[in-house]
């Protein structure tokens, strides 16, 4: 419960010092193409995956660890593939919409069947689905292509046809667009009704059944958010790659988000964002550096936060912020 | 990425400007390339040969002079870190990292994504390694070349060389890896198989999952149904897997295996690979390849890159050996044809075209479509005791061309569309050993 | 599909059941007793299988008989659960047993990550294969199919071995009975005495024993090579979910399920058996969420 709190008082604090330095952050990401152009594609990657991580950050307000979230993150990203296939130069928007409507579609229907579940169980479940998905992709290839997986070529925007170059910046702005726009609204929904609601599954959940609110109903609705926003971080990238493939869900994937979440900050909005990015800087730049070792460096990096600092990279940056009040937190 | 805005500005201005001009580059300090390459993950069994006999043959290389005077500095890419940091690395290394030439990759899915990237980036890219017949049968390219074989020759060199070798069999079970490259290799052979002989039985298809790490059940249903031949294209880990517990539990004995990648597992496989199974290369890649193991280079470099290693040569570092070649030779053709010190993209393209190179095997020739035509070697396993491992006996070298889907037709119709009369018009070069 | 066919199914299933068994049984211990899911299991069960095949590859070249190749994968085994598990439990995963299951999972899943590199490093990116232990067996043929003695009788004798040494150790003797009662009151079985920091250490010992037990059993079947322990690791997960968390006799059933359910499909309809695992766990838990065995009150977890 602790954790809720100093939640809150963050969240206070963050009016000042933070507020401003989130600015300054997402001015310096809308700078990048111009600035450091070789970085563009790299933060367009983070992005897009920072708002899948968005998605697990979600879930982990209420407790429940999902390890088959890529499911929703592959799902519209194949729904954006197969709409392009079949109707070749489909508008941008449509394909972002397709996307996220599948991940939707998606989200409700696992998500009525998983909400019955707790902590371990729930966290089994989803990896038993995005498995079972991930293992229809590679059965059925004449339709998905299989391991190879499928292109999903370049979309009108607006109808106009762009060239690589400029479709690369639009996809970019949209990414910050996207990032800005559902972080403030996940934001917003944290402190609505529904979300606190939905925060309450973590804390005391048999408070709730006593307040007479169906618990599966208010996991149900973040769950269905957590899916929305995986799905909308699935497409964006599966336009970003140009292909999809079933590595997309696989587990590790999974995996890979809710440690992302967890390097951030559990439970942070700008966390997950900032965490995808300094994660897909360590690991691009591990796998050049240290091309053999990549994964140890990314291993120890993760064991340092969880013993130093397990509040994650937001927690520093709080406690470095707020180190003239004396009592900057730990996480703990 | 404005420098290089800029550059094309001022190249396409030029060009519209003097189109008949030819425009040299400036000799650079060095050639940067890069080289995708599996270095983890099970397909690190090719990754990391490929990049051991791409560091010795560009240390040669530079050793004799680099090209032209330049020497060729090669960076790696991982393809087992994921398809982001794939890509993400591959356009650093092309925007900012001044590679002129990327050589990629192994796995034939990082292919079709990296193929439509070196377009739009607007860098030659030399496929060394993936199989799938799909790229140059599905697009155009105007940057992406392939320095082997694909799919197709491999497969339809493995169904002559069984009809050949063992004309009459009734019955065929097929065990491969439950992805991409296990169903597309199963489609082409399939289909030439029936094409060729279509009174063949097919009694069982399995696909376990990649990267299975026990066959007992497929098995023991093989042992029930002793089909003649039994059909695997999988490689590295499976591979060895399936044919050490088929080894183990007698199943070598009583049917034919055909394993179209077993070249690349002979010495890992021991004495487990007994006599008498048909063994593939995906290419005329051979360690002892019989027309080649008397040469100077050959020897030289077999004899240097087990120095390094420690093993044999595999099928990667033949495929590694023919990039380079093309490299070297495309490069110095552009340089010779032109009359200048170093040629511009555009005549290293116009160089490709058509290029023959020799890498380690026979040479080897890139087609009007970009795709390259090799040779393929087959063979039989035996165990003669000059090592402690399988050789090949009764080897044939089929001509690339006539394997090779002829230009602008798909594979499995092209295939399907053959005879039993194909399997005697092919020519062919056999060798005892 | 007839009796010939029936029975052999069965001795695959059962032959594969024994070996993911192994590997569940510690992870479904260290889970029962320590509350923590642990993925660098899949890395244990690995190195395991490395070790084995690397001291055995040694004594058959210093001229020993293959038949070492069995007490070697007991040492083997042991060598995992004190060389690597004990520190794994003392350094790192005690420092954190305060802290939330996310953490604990991802410590382990950090683990994970560095220890698969290290086996890169140590043993290189070249899959092993020695089969001396399998040979010295021979094979058993039944209705004409050949199967290896060490897959079809040792492997699921080691198991039911196993499956009742730990019911008994858990039951009846006194440093079984201390972790049954630290499992079921951490606080009330330190004040009386218990010291739980021990049985933590010692139960996550055993659990890594019995992981590179797994693998060193599983060493002389297959090829040993980067990433195997990847796949283990998801599959065990799936068995103790599946049985409910802790339950021993459940995790046997639910590999025996998984065994059967995989090589019955290999023989009816080879393109689903992939998907075995994972429709038995959804199907199990629609009808019973808290797994087989499972209990209501695991639910605050």
């Amino acid at each position: 419960m602790s954790s809720t709190t100093e939640q809150r008082k963050v969240n206070a604090r963050m009016k000042n010092p933070l507020f401003l330095l989130w600015i300054i952050g997402i001015v310096a990401i809308a700078a990048v193409p111009f600035a450091m152009p070789s970085l563009q594609l790299l933060v367009s990657f983070a992005m897009a995956k920072g708002l899948g991580v968005l998605g697990v950050t979600v879930l982990l307000r209420a407790g429940q660890v999902s390890f088959g979230h890529a499911l929703y993150f592959g799902i519209s990203a194949y729904a954006g593939a197969f709409l392009m296939a079949s109707m070749p130069g489909t508008d941008f928007v449509i394909v972002l919409i397709a996307g996220t409507l599948g991940a939707v579609l998606a989200g409700l229907l696992v998500g009525l069947f998983v909400v019955r579940y707790r902590g371990i169980f729930f966290g089994m479940l989803n990896l038993a689905f995005s498995m079972i998905f991930w293992s229809i992709l590679e059965k059925f290839y004449h339709y998905t292509g299989g391991a190879d997986g499928i292109r999903l070529p370049r979309p009108m925007v607006l109808g106009n046809t762009l060239d690589h170059v400029q479709f690369e910046l639009v996809l970019f702005y949209t990414a910050v667009v996207l990032m800005v726009a559902l972080g403030w609204f996940t934001t917003r929904w944290f402190a609505s009704p529904v979300g606190q609601l939905f925060q309450t599954i973590k804390t005391n959940e048999t408070r709730l059944e006593y307040l007479g609110v169906s618990p599966r109903r208010a996991l149900l609705s973040g769950y269905l958010l957590s899916a929305v926003l995986c799905g909308v971080g699935g497409v964006m990238m599966g336009m970003a790659q140009g292909v999809v493939t079933p590595e997309y869900v696989w587990w590790v994937r999974s995996a890979e988000m809710v440690f992302i979440a967890v390097l951030g900050g559990a439970g942070s909005v700008q966390g997950a964002f900032l965490g995808a990015l300094i994660y897909e800087f360590v690991r691009t730049y591990a796998s050049v550096y240290a091309g053999d070792i990549w994964q140890m460096i990314l291993g120890g990096f993760l064991l340092i936060i969880i013993l130093f600092a397990p509040g994650g990279l937001i927690a520093i940056l709080n406690s470095l912020f707020n180190r003239g009040s004396g009592k900057g937190g730990t996480g703990k | 990425m404005k420098h290089l805005f800029v550059k094309r500005a001022v190249a396409a201005t030029l060009a519209a400007a003097l189109p008949m001009a030819a425009f040299a580059a400036d000799k650079p300090e060095s050639l940067k390339i890069g080289m995708t390459a599996f270095l983890t993950g099970p397909a690190s069994v090719f990754g990391v040969p490929a990049r051991d006999a791409t560091e010795i043959l560009v240390e040669n290389i530079n050793a004799d002079g680099g090209i032209n005077g330049v020497p060729i500095e090669v960076s790696f890419i991982d393809e087992g870190a994921g398809a982001e940091s794939l890509t993400s690395e591959y356009r650093r290394m092309v925007e900012s990292g001044g590679a002129e030439v990327m050589l990629a990759s192994i796995s034939s899915g990082n292919c079709q994504t990296l193929a439509p990237l070196a377009e739009d980036l607007q860098v030659p890219n030399l496929m060394w390694d993936c199989g799938t017949q799909r790229i140059f049968e599905e697009n155009d390219y105007k940057y992406v070349f392939r320095t082997q074989a694909n799919a197709t020759p491999e497969m339809l060199a493995s169904v002559i060389y069984l009809l050949k070798t063992k004309p009459d069999f009734k019955t065929i079970a097929v065990v491969n890896q439950d992805y991409a490259w296990g169903r597309d290799s199963w489609d082409i052979f399939s289909t030439a198989l029936k094409a060729m002989k279509p009174d063949v039985e097919v009694v069982a298809e399995f696909f376990p999952k990649f990267g299975s790490p026990d066959f007992s059940t497929e098995i023991s249903r093989l042992q029930a149904l002793s089909p003649d031949v039994i059909l695997s294209t999988s490689w590295g880990g499976d591979l060895d897997t399936f044919v050490q517990q088929a080894s183990q539990r007698g199943l070598l004995n009583s049917s034919t295996f055909v394993l179209p990648l077993a070249e690349s597992s002979l010495e890992r496989l021991g004495s487990a690979l007994t006599d008498g199974h048909i063994v593939g290369a995906r290419g005329d890649h051979y360690f002892l390849h019989p027309e080649r193991r008397d040469d100077a280079d050959f020897q030289a470099f077999m004899k240097q890159y087990e120095e390094k290693t420690g093993e044999v040569s595999v099928y990667p570092v033949f495929h590694a050996s023919q990039a380079i070649a093309a490299l070297k030779t495309a490069y110095e053709k552009a340089i010779a044809d032109n009359g200048v010190d170093w040629p511009s993209e555009e005549q290293l393209l116009a160089a490709l075209e058509g290029l023959e190179f020799q890498g380690l095997g026979r040479p080897v020739t890139l087609r009007e479509d970009h795709q390259g035509v090799e040779a393929q070697l087959m063979g039989t396993s035996v165990q003669t005791g000059d090592y402690d491992f399988a050789t090949l006996e009764n080897i044939m070298i089929f001509d690339g061309a006539e394997l090779t889907t002829p230009v602008g037709e798909i594979s499995t119709e092209w295939v399907g569309s053959l005879d039993a009369g194909f399997i005697d018009s092919v020519s062919v070069d056999t060798y005892e050993n | 599909m007839n009796f010939a066919i029936f029975l052999l199914a069965l001795f695959d299933g059962i032959a594969y059941a024994a070996l993911v068994f192994i590997v569940a049984l510690g992870l479904t211990l260290i889970f029962g007793v320590m509350r923590i899911l642990n993925v660098a299991h899949g890395s244990l069960y690995a190195i395991g299988a490395y070790a084995s095949v690397t001291l055995t590859g040694y004594a058959l070249s210093l001229g020993f008989a293959p038949v070492l190749a069995f007490p070697l994968m007991i040492v083997s085994a042991v060598l995992v659960g004190i060389l690597i598990g004990a520190p794994l439990e003392k350094f790192l995963l005690r420092r954190i047993y305060d802290k939330s299951e996310v953490l604990q999972l991802l410590m382990t899943f950090a683990v994970f990550m560095i220890l698969e590199d290290v086996q890169r490093l140590v043993w290189g990116t070249r899959p092993y294969f020695d089969s001396s232990a399998l040979q010295v067996l021979g094979n058993v043929t039944v209705f004409g199919v050949t199967y290896t003695a060490y897959q079809m009788i040792l492997l699921p004798l080691v198991a039911i071995a196993l499956l009742l040494g730990m019911r008994f150790f858990l039951r009846h003797t006194v440093t079984g009975k201390l972790i049954t009662a630290t499992t079921e009151d951490r606080e009330a079985a330190q004040s009386i005495g218990v010291d739980a920091d021990k049985v933590f250490l010692f139960t996550f010992v055993i659990g890594a024993i019995l992981a590179g037990l797994g693998g060193a059993l599983a060493s002389p079947t297959t090829s040993i090579l980067p990433g195997m322990g990847a796949d283990m690791i998801v599959l065990s997960f799936a068995v103790v979910a599946t049985a409910g968390l802790g339950q021993i006799e459940g995790a046997a059933l639910t590999a025996l399920m998984i065994g059967l359910g995989r090589s019955f499909a290999v023989y009816l309809y080879p393109e689903i058996s992939v998907l075995v695992p994972y429709l038995i766990m959804v199907l199990v838990l629609l009808v019973r969420p808290e797994g087989l065995f499972g209990t209501p009150g695991a639910r605050k977890i």
